[in-house]
């Protein structure tokens, strides 16, 4: 194990100087003193008005598959249900995220007027955040916080409440079945879907689960308008969005930056100069070695779109001093560790494909067993359950074929 | 009644006795004991009128809701690749040589417990550990020897 301290790595985060990256302050931006003047304005406005401005500026969600977020609230609106339901997710367990965290410390106002905005549209009264259990120092602050958005709720006339639910330590739980599961007091066993949670969610009533950033990103786009937010990003990829950046890098922290980054360029901002590698999107994301990264552009079509989009945002540089092995065994055992254990080739899979590479390793399987391997993980994309078991191969596969022979010697 | 008993039933009247509130009673168990027991899921599982195994089977899905006992504090040490990268191996001995205790184990005294866990969502403050709530990040060798010197005298 290459576990030796980089000496900058401790080092508070610095303001990056050059400007070539095209930086952006819309996450965690301080609108005004006014508090809550923003949902004030929103709430005047007509809820099928929002919806299509929210449709019109193309934005997709921050935290999973990307799904258009006005589309989605659009179909809760829709959906008939005496109760519907607005869940934040703030599971954040994808390894190298840590961008929800710093929004619910800096600007929880943010969340929570845009989860009221959200009950309006759809029709729910109540709001749910999932919090991860990591995250629990944060439960007091954020409880006086949704004291001071309920006195504004109600000044406004808008009926919604908010409360807070602990996760307790499970990375799947963070997917959006899992996660209702958990709600319901279960096992956080990941959903069969379609039926998806916006017909059949929390308590089988219609439910919007959006990420953290998403509700803050959704707020964004209703006070500057979606011809403003458009003109930021590239085609399907619109506006900005945080990235984690974490590993050795000498300005690791929280960016947000617009979409259609090239990594080459990300790579000249955050590199150590020795980058031979860089995980877009966390372990369930891929692994981009330094000859790909001029033809790698960062956004939901960059042809790094798989199962699993980069929509976490995590961005883990490694230098030529990391082992691709010790960094594929890493996330293998997370992989075999969180996986909810619910269908077999997710399960079994995990562990065939940790046993596997330590053996060709140790020198008991010849190396053409990555090739059965290999397969094995495409198996998994097919037959998983849910994107946890499928997206195994996006790291699997992009680590193995472009780091081979770090797989054998 | 005895006080297992008086804490679930308290438990069920503040979460309300439905399987919605199995989680929370959980946690305040688990925070309390310092683990989840066989008696405290038996007392659950009879307030929220459920099998014994079902809940048995929720707690121990989750990886904070420890079933075994656990000490006051509990240290959650990330394991997960940047933290690894940044020298947790040497953070996790450096606790080893204080604590006197392998990964996994209790001190004689019931003060520490020593876990490890996946990301802590602090991957650019690595290496990153949780004791109870609290987050301590950006961690030396150096940096443990005073965190586990204050938490001795408390
Ligand atoms: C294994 C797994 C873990 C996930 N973890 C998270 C998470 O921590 N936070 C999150 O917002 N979405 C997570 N997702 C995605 C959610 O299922 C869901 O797509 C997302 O919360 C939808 O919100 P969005 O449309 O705003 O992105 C996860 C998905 C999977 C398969
Ligand atoms: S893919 Fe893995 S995590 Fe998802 S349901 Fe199957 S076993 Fe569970
Ligand atoms: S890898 Fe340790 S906190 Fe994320």
């Amino acid at each position: 194990m290459d576990s030796t301290a980089s000496d900058t790595a401790n080092e508070p985060v610095r303001p990056h100087p050059d400007q070539r990256l095209r930086r952006v302050d819309l996450i965690f931006s301080q609108y005004t003193r006014e508090r809550y003047k923003v949902l004030k304005t929103v709430l005047e406005r007509d809820s099928d008005d929002i919806i299509s401005e929210l449709i019109d500026s193309g934005l997709k969600g921050r935290g999973g598959a990307g799904f258009l977020t006005g589309m989605k609230w659009k179909t809760a609106r829709e959906t008939a249900g005496d109760e519907k339901y607005i869940i934040c997710n703030a599971d954040e367990g994808e390894p190298g995220t840590f961008k929800d965290r710093e929004i619910l410390t800096r600007v929880p106002r943010k969340v929570f007027a845009a989860m009221g905005v959200c009950g309006r549209v759809v029709g729910s009264k109540t709001g749910i955040v999932y919090l991860r259990g990591e995250y629990r120092y944060l439960v007091p602050e954020l409880e006086k916080e949704i004291r001071v958005f309920k006195v504004y709720a109600e000044e406004y006339g808008l009926d919604f409440d908010i409360r807070i639910f602990l996760g307790s330590g499970a990375y799947v739980c963070g997917e959006e079945t899992a996660l209702i599961e958990s709600l319901e007091g279960k096992r956080g066993e990941p959903r069969n879907k379609p039926p998806y949670p916006t017909s059949v969610g929390f308590r089988d009533k219609p439910t919007v689960v959006n990420n953290v950033e998403t509700f803050v990103s959704a707020l964004e786009v209703l006070r500057m308008g979606a011809a403003e937010f458009k003109k930021l990003g590239i085609q399907d990829s619109r506006g900005s969005k945080l990235f984690s950046v974490s590993g050795d890098t000498p300005q690791s922290g929280i960016y947000d930056l617009e979409f259609g980054l090239s990594l080459a360029k990300f790579v000249e901002e955050f590199g150590d100069g020795d980058t031979k590698a860089v995980q877009v999107g966390g372990a369930s994301g891929f692994c981009v070695p330094r000859k790909k990264f001029h033809e790698t552009t960062i956004g939901y079509q960059g042809g790094l779109t798989g199962i699993s989009l980069p929509t976490g945002g995590s961005m883990m540089l490694f230098n030529s001093s990391r082992s691709m092995f010790n960094v594929l065994h890493n996330y293998l055992e997370f992989f075999a560790e969180e996986s909810c254990g619910q269908c077999t080739p997710c399960r079994v899979g995990c562990q065939q494909l940790l046993k596997g590479i330590e053996a060709i390793k140790r020198g008991e399987k010849s190396a053409d067993h990555l090739t059965t391997l290999l397969r094995l993980s495409d198996t998994m994309r097919l037959t998983a359950k849910c994107g946890l078991g499928q997206s195994v191969a996006n790291s699997f596969a992009s680590i193995v074929e472009n780091f081979r022979e770090e797989m054998i010697y | 009644m005895d006080e297992l008993q008086t804490f679930v039933k308290m438990l069920a009247e503040k979460h309300g006795n439905r399987r919605e509130s199995l989680l929370p009673m959980l946690q305040a168990l688990a925070e309390r004991y310092r683990h989840v027991s066989g008696e405290a899921m038996a007392e659950v599982a009879r307030e929220l009128d459920l099998s014994t195994a079902e809940v048995y089977g929720t707690a121990t899905f989750y990886s904070f809701l420890d079933t075994t006992r656990r000490g006051k504090y509990i240290i959650r040490i990330c394991k997960t690749i940047v933290c690894d990268m940044h020298g947790k191996n040497q953070i996790v001995k450096t606790l080893e040589e204080q604590l006197k205790i392998k990964v996994g184990e209790t001190t004689h005294n019931h003060k520490f417990s020593l876990l490890e866990t996946n990301c802590l969502g602090w991957c650019h403050k690595g290496p990153a550990m949780l004791i109870n709530d609290e987050v301590y990040s950006d961690l030396t060798p150096e940096k443990i020897c005073q965190i586990i010197a204050d938490y001795r005298n408390r």
